[in-house]
């Protein structure tokens, strides 16, 4: 791997001045950029910092307001991933593009052949696949449906896809947002064979254990703008962090606090699902007061469901839930609230709030009924108001009023919506899912520190997060999620990234070094 | 006799199975047409008035003047015309398909009513031409050539979808716009395409009714047969071979019932026996259709580079 230096490898791709508007928001402010052969450049910045957008633009998914873009020396026409394609630009999106019930095989062919050609020659498509697959040891099973793969062979199938049109350029959107370490080492490891091959790459990501461990050269945008291309090897994480927000930031440390007695138990919960394998199977899982516990897993693998469950969504078919020492025979979800359950939802567009509704009404969603709220059948709104200001002063969500409609609040705003909605009651559990997803820097720093506060004013914490370094920074102890079964308990200090990377991908051999001794669960 | 005999006499027939192939005709064009939009992510429920365009257009050809596959390639040619029309409202514009799909019927069925009495303004009783003869073959196959074309574009359409690259290309966009257009794919000239191929097939089937069915074009012709195909596309799962399974299962239920109509001689109300066949039509639906895998991007508009 080299460092850019000047008379170094050819330069392969060239961004100049590259600016973008969505309305308002700038979201490319003038970016220039320099990739050479066999660089792997990091492309460092914040949710709605511009990287997505620039990617997206170089690949033609956007037309650019202001600048040009020259590949191999020749300007490319903007607006077209025909174009982009044709010119060696191969792109992995970040939710990738394939068409879940159509084959390996008809994914990569698509668009390969002319559409006028009276028969597919599928045999030479499957050889040239083949032989991809082989030279970058990237392996598929090119009749597979899309939608029976793995995450991580999907993304290899993305891969295989840009390499099959001869690209020359790789971009990567945030290529190991949903894979487990192993994982990313092994795309990693691709990576590198395919730099070894004399191609580029750009990666996007936040976070910074990827930086350092693949990367070359480092480009941070912050707010739409490049604020720093540094060698990577040249650089650190403390100086990239900085960069990224503006200013420093220090997270969160949580005070030691010995456990209380339990909110939540689960013995023996199974979920039954339509087809197959159940959602949850036999879960055992005891969440105390002052405790956080972190459950780790790759989705899919019944975090869902459990979320579901402790939210009343869903009952269990067998096994039973108690909180605070009483069985929840019946729950639905207005019965989980009244029983002290703050819920902060996966998908806060989805399920967390209703954005055409103003913040006021957001924020009384959970309690309407109550007597400070209504009489007689009748919303009172002057109350639900007033106490919409409050909540909104304390918990410093940035919004005119409470009259605002709520879609008009940034992600990290609407989760401190979702916050105050849920924490302003001192709840005894709180159930937090993907707390942090979407969210930047602050108002992750923010988040943790309200989780922290709640669980030193006596709530319990169940956290399902993919990310791991907020399972390790907030959790007393973890539990892996693999195929709706959890591992007992793992104390936060004796257990490492690698181990809960093995633990997620269903190596549960090695509870036995981390837990020599039978911990007891419940 | 007892009510299997009379099945079975039914059934045993030549005259049954040729009324059957008949029978199926416009539903297998139907259908085929439906699907193919269907495939590429476009509801069109523009089907029935695009059908009693083409069944207008094709007779009015031929009374002009016209050859008879002179008349199909007239009606074939204003159904993909009013296809365009349906896939510039809810490709590019990205309209509710629901919605443009009945206006479009309503516009169809309106503007041939309107050029028929335009035309004709004073014929009390309807004109006639001179229609498809059946071919001189025996039993079953003699059927008209417009039979033998629909069961042809069965296996053509077939072939196209799944051994193509346009095909492919088709069933992309119909699955995942954004992963077509990531392959350099133009799903908007593909969406456009594919409507207006589905909806001449949809004319086609009008076409049949009057150059082949029957002689005359009347008000009211087409009379729901293309909400049919919209069900019977739900029923073969988007799949052509099963289409035409449909699209043959429900004419037999529909030449049963006007048989069995005659064998009870009037014991029964007949509209018992004319329920018979949408009965049956739900019946399959639930048993079979409960778990189609539809096109995962059926009416989602696309538009490129939204945020």
């Amino acid at each position: 791997m080299s460092s850019p230096v000047k008379g170094g490898p050819e330069v392969v791709l060239r961004l100049a001045g590259i600016s973008k508007r969505f309305g308002p928001l700038l979201a490319n402010d003038g970016i220039s950029l320099t990739l050479r052969a066999g660089e792997v450049l990091a492309l460092l910045g914040e949710n709605g910092a511009g990287k997505t957008t620039l990617m997206n633009i170089l690949f033609g998914h956007y037309v650019a307001d202001e600048g040009s873009i020259e590949a191999f020396g020749r300007p490319l026409p903007p607006g077209s991933p025909r174009a982009a394609l044709k010119a060696g630009i191969g792109m992995v999106h970040q939710h990738f593009t394939l068409a879940d019930n159509l084959s390996v095989l008809d994914n990569i062919a698509v668009g390969t052949e002319s559409l006028w050609r009276l028969r597919s020659d599928r045999g030479a498509t499957r050889r040239r696949l083949l032989d991809l697959s082989q030279r970058f040891g990237l392996e598929v099973r090119p009749d597979a449906l899309v939608g029976d793969l793995s995450v991580g062979e999907r993304q290899r199938v993305e891969i295989l896809k840009a390499l099959y049109r001869d690209a020359r350029i790789l971009i990567l959107d945030e290529p190991t947002a949903v894979l487990t370490p192993q994982e990313s080492a092994g795309l990693f490891e691709t990576l590198r064979r395919l730099t070894a091959d004399g191609l580029a790459v750009v990666f996007i990501s936040h976070k910074m254990n990827e930086v350092f461990a693949a990367s070359d050269t480092v480009a941070v945008l912050r707010a739409g703008k490049l604020v720093a291309t540094h060698a990577t090897a040249s650089t650190d994480r403390a100086k990239l962090a900085e960069l990224m927000v503006g200013r420093s930031v220090k997270p969160p440390a949580p005070t030691p606090l010995s456990p209380g007695e339990p909110v939540l138990e689960l013995a023996g919960v199974t979920v039954a699902s339509d087809h197959g394998r159940p959602l949850l199977d036999g879960v055992d899982l005891t969440v105390r007061r002052h405790q956080v516990v972190g459950i780790a897993g790759v989705s899919g693998n019944g975090q869902t469901a459990l979320a579901e469950l402790v939210s009343g969504l869903i009952r269990p078919d067998s096994g039973r839930l108690s909180l605070k020492g009483s069985v929840v025979e019946h729950g639905d979800p207005a019965d989980m609230v009244r029983r002290g359950v703050a819920r902060i939802p996966e998908d806060r567009h989805s399920a967390g709030l209703v954005g055409a509704m103003a913040v006021w009404e957001n924020l009384i969603a959970e309690r309407y009924h109550d007597a400070t709220f209504s009489r007689f059948g009748v919303l009172r709104r002057g109350a639900a108001r007033a106490y919409a200001r409050e909540v909104i002063k304390e918990f410093d969500v940035r919004c005119p009023g409470p009259d605002t409609r709520t879609q008009l609040l940034s992600g990290g705003n609407m989760q401190k919506l979702i916050l105050g909605r849920t924490l302003a009651h001192g709840p005894d559990l709180i159930l937090a899912s993907q707390p942090t997803r979407g969210l930047d820097i602050g108002a992750v720093s923010y988040v943790h520190s309200r989780l922290l506060d709640a669980r030193a004013a006596g709530a319990g914490v169940l956290l399902i997060s993919e990310d791991l370094d907020e399972i390790l920074a907030l959790a007393d102890c973890v539990t892996v999620a693999y195929h709706g079964r959890l591992t007992p308990l793992l104390p936060h200090d004796r257990v490492s990234v690698s181990q809960l990377g093995l633990l997620m991908a269903g190596h549960w051999d090695i509870l036995r070094d981390i837990l020599p001794e039978t911990v007891d669960a419940a | 006799m007892d009510f299997l005999s009379i099945i079975l006499d039914i059934l045993l027939s030549a005259a049954f199975w040729t009324a059957v192939l008949r029978i199926a005709t416009p539903y297998v064009l139907g259908t085929l047409g439906e699907l193919l939009c269907e495939r590429a992510g476009v509801l069109n429920l523009g089907i029935e008035g695009i059908m009693t365009l083409g069944a207008m257009a094709g007779w009015m050809a031929v009374y002009q003047g016209a050859d008879l596959w002179t008349g199909v390639l007239v009606a074939a040619s204003c159904g993909a015309l009013l296809g365009l029309l349906h896939a510039a409202l809810t490709v590019p514009l990205g309209l509710s398909q629901h919605v443009t799909g009945i206006g479009v019927t309503l516009l169809g069925t309106s503007l041939s009513y309107f050029v028929y009495r335009l035309v004709l303004p004073q014929a009390s009783t309807p004109p006639t031409i001179e229609p498809f003869q059946p071919l001189a073959l025996p039993g079953a196959l003699a059927q008209t050539p417009l039979t033998y074309l629909a069961f042809l574009l069965v296996a053509v359409v077939a072939y196209v979808l799944y051994r193509t690259p346009v095909g492919l290309a088709v069933r992309m966009v119909g699955e995942n716009p954004a992963a077509a257009e990531a392959q350099g794919l133009n799903v908007t000239a593909i969406r456009i395409g594919a409507v207006m191929a589905g909806s001449a097939l949809m004319a086609l089937a009008g076409a049949f009714l009057t150059l082949s069915a029957f002689n005359a074009f009347f008000f009211n012709m087409v009379n729901g047969r293309g909400w049919i195909c919209i069900a019977l596309v739900v029923f073969a799962s988007w799949r052509p071979g099963k289409a035409m399974l449909g699209a043959l299962l429900f004419a037999v239920f529909d030449a049963l019932q006007l048989r069995l109509q005659q064998a009870s001689g009037g014991v029964l109300p007949y509209q018992l026996f004319l329920m018979m066949p949408y009965l049956l039509s739900i019946l399959a639906l639930v048993l079979v259709a409960r778990r189609a895998s539809y096109p995962r991007a059926l009416m989602i508009p696309y538009r490129k580079g939204e945020r």
